[in-house]
């Protein structure tokens, strides 16, 4: 048995450690908070405090662990906010003055953000300032989306959050350009956590494409970040989630969303960077007829690992979702998915497809596979499929039949597992950006290859 | 063009062509027809160079060139294609973007210059025109969720583009409706040339309605049994292949 297995919440000195910090700083947490933030907080570092560190042991966690996260040193990223505007522009699409929110380690970083031109109807900012100038909303929402008890981390980030982007788009508001959040974490020296919480709220017939990117400088970071999702009715949404963080970093991350009716939401998150990253993500169809998409892609290599963790809870009639996580892991490197479909009782009509395909480059990648559906309603489709191995002999010989040679058809059908979700990025200088980043993955990966003989 | 000594071939050990001999000139089209497990397919791939089946005897001359030590790669670049009885599907890669990679991977070992995805646009628009067909193929991730009948006419789309000396069709007519199948043996017709052999490899003399061959050859256990015109295929519709089995135990 592993000192993973054997944690205990109570005894385990990296709980009562957080615990103490918590304590030591909820006066600086809730200088200007109201008192229904300290409550969340509260909650949120007595649900920590009770769970513990997930270990091995958990259901959810059986082929992550968290353990360099829960044994490493991290001390809170200092307020002073560096200069992250070079490795902004590098990521951010479109013309220049388009709507770009930059967050540094969590905080909303305002010298940095390009939002002149945001139209009527529309806020983009961070949650602090939010809390006063959007009170009613944030109230009903902050702490109401992302379930504190699914997930530790969740807790914990509701614990310690200073801050994270606020969007919130009116009703029947359409927005023309993408509204992109780019969060830097950035570490100078020691190893830094930042618990960025995001608040995005699309009000009833609200129309807009929504870009959030993740990615660090400096040194070692932990970044722990939970965003809330709400779709009113008929509001169409399309979200793209870029983690490209250092290949030394640290990534958990909620993303938790509502549906209302007729809402249709289409979500795309791409994994490139982190050492240990995982990425829960949950959809409620809570309205009638809401129509979800949630797609994915992982490319990893070294010793990277990525947990995709996902859960589409059906809880009302007709909602169709469709689901397509591929992965691509090279080297040691290995990717977990686990695809949760709940169909609640009444959710008849239920149409919910699911396939994830994993590609291993390396006798030494891996990559874990778990489909769940809980069914309680009798008039529903599901279905599910699952693909893992290296790359089909089949396929290439059938390229190479056509004239490709070896290293060209293997490339091709490597860069075809990506190219299979980046199609589906609407966001068309946001879809350029990120295929240059698959060739140049893959191309990396190719020449190592081919120089190893 | 295509000269083929003796081959013997096997697969896991066990041995499938036991000794084919065939000549096939510039410009025609023969038909190599068989029942099932006679070893048509294994001939076809083994010209395609699939690494799986194992030479163990014999000659294949290509344009007077032993094509057995030629990688499959190198054989399409010389201009031997074959078209799939069971075409692979290849995720994420639209059908637009794999012809251009083929026809450029071809183009640059032979030192021509490559298309740019604008130019090969072109390209493509001028072989559907030719074999009569839309571009509806063009975005579709090649082969994926496409029907049997799609899988094959893509096949031929191939074919078209690729433009190769030597075309081996390996079962296209198979699992094809009488349309389909008009559609597909319309398009070879318009691909048949002085400059290019065909082999139709089929188990059905329904396709040699429409595609009318120079020679039919009857293979039978891993050998050719009986070599004729036309007129063999009509006489096989006829009769079967039972009546040919003796002849091949004589022979043998």
């Amino acid at each position: 048995m592993t000192a993973v297995a054997q944690r205990e919440p109570k005894t385990d000195p990296a709980v009562t450690r957080l615990v103490a910090e918590y304590e030591s700083a909820a006066a600086s947490l809730s200088t200007r908070s109201p008192s229904w933030v300290r409550e969340l907080r509260e909650r949120g570092i007595r649900r920590f405090a009770e769970a513990g560190f997930p270990s091995t042991k958990d259901e959810w966690w059986r082929f992550t662990s968290v353990e360099p996260i829960a044994r490493g040193r991290f001390v809170e990223a200092s307020e002073r906010l560096p200069d992250v505007s070079a490795a902004v522009r590098e990521v951010a699409v479109g013309d220049p003055g388009s709507l770009v929110a930059v967050f540094v380690n969590g905080r909303f970083a305002p010298q940095a953000s390009s939002l002149d031109r945001v139209p009527t109807g529309v806020t983009v900012g961070g949650l602090a300032a939010a809390l006063e100038s959007h009170p009613e909303v944030v109230r009903r929402y902050l702490g109401q989306v992302a379930d504190i008890e699914a997930n530790p981390f969740t807790a914990l980030n509701m614990a310690f959050f200073r801050d994270g982007a606020f969007v919130h788009v009116a009703r029947n508001v359409v927005v023309e350009q993408p509204i992109q959040l780019v969060f830097v974490s950035s570490a100078n020296g020691q190893p830094t956590v930042s618990h960025p919480r995001n608040l995005v709220v699309f009000e009833e017939g609200a129309q807009a494409s929504l870009v959030e990117q993740y990615l660090g400088s400096g040194g070692v970071s932990w970044t722990n970040v939970v965003s809330e999702l709400v779709l009113g009715e008929n509001a169409v949404v399309d979200a793209y989630r870029v983690q490209r963080e250092r290949e030394d970093a640290f990534h958990t991350a909620t993303s938790q969303s509502r549906h209302g009716r007729s809402s249709v939401y289409s979500s795309v998150v791409f994994a490139f960077g982190s050492r240990l990253s995982r990425h829960d993500i949950t959809a409620t169809l809570d309205g009638e007829g809401a129509e979800c998409t949630l797609n994915g892609l992982s490319v990893l290599r070294g010793e990277q690992h990525v947990d995709h963790h996902t859960t589409l809870e059906h809880a009302k009639p007709h909602c169709p979702s469709w689901e397509v996580f591929n992965g691509v892991f090279d080297d040691r490197s290995r990717g977990v998915f686990t695809g949760r479909i709940i169909v609640r009782p009444g959710a008849q009509r239920t149409d919910s497809k699911q396939t994830n395909n994993n590609l291993l480059l390396s006798e030494e990648a891996r990559a874990d596979s778990q489909p769940q559906l809980e069914i309680y309603a009798d008039d529903v489709k599901c279905t599910h499929g699952a693909t893992l191995g290296p790359i089909d002999s089949k396929a290439l010989f059938y390229l190479r039949s056509r004239g490709l040679d070896l290293e060209a058809a293997r490339n091709l059908l490597t860069y075809g597992f990506g190219a299979e979700v980046l199609n589906s990025v609407s966001v068309e200088p946001l879809r350029e950006q990120l295929d240059t980043l698959l060739q140049r993955r893959l191309e990396e990966g190719a020449r190592k290859r081919s120089a190893a003989g | 063009m295509l000269e083929i000594k003796n081959l013997h071939a096997s697969v896991e050990g066990t041995e499938i062509l036991h000794g084919i001999n065939l000549k096939v000139g510039t410009g025609e089209v023969h038909a190599i027809m068989g029942p099932n497990g006679s070893g048509k397919s294994t001939l076809a791939q083994v010209l395609a160079g699939h690494p799986a089946y194992e030479v163990t005897a014999g000659q294949v001359l290509y344009d007077g060139k032993d094509v057995l030590d030629m990688a499959p790669e190198e054989r399409a670049q010389a201009g031997i294609f074959m078209a799939f009885q069971y075409p692979v599907e290849i995720r994420g890669i639209t059908n637009a973007y794999f012809l251009r990679s083929a026809v450029n991977a071809v183009r640059k070992a032979r030192g021509e210059p490559e298309y740019d995805p604008i130019d090969f646009l072109d390209v493509l628009d001028e072989k559907l025109k030719a074999i009569g067909w839309d571009d509806s193929f063009s975005n579709r991730a090649v082969n994926e969720g496409f029907s049997g009948g799609e899988k094959k006419r893509n096949e031929i789309l191939q074919m078209a583009v690729l433009e190769p000396k030597l075309a081996i069709l390996d079962e296209t007519d198979s699992g094809l409706d009488i349309d389909a199948l008009k559609t597909v043996a319309d398009a070879v017709n318009k691909l048949r040339g002085p400059q290019r052999s065909i082999v139709l490899v089929t188990h059905y003399q329904r396709l040699l309605n429409y595609i009318v061959p120079d020679h039919v050859h009857v293979l039978a256990d891993g050998r050719i049994v009986r070599s004729g015109r036309k007129e063999l295929a009509l006489e096989l519709e006829d009769k079967g292949y039972d009546w040919l089995r003796p002849q091949e135990a004589v022979a043998g």
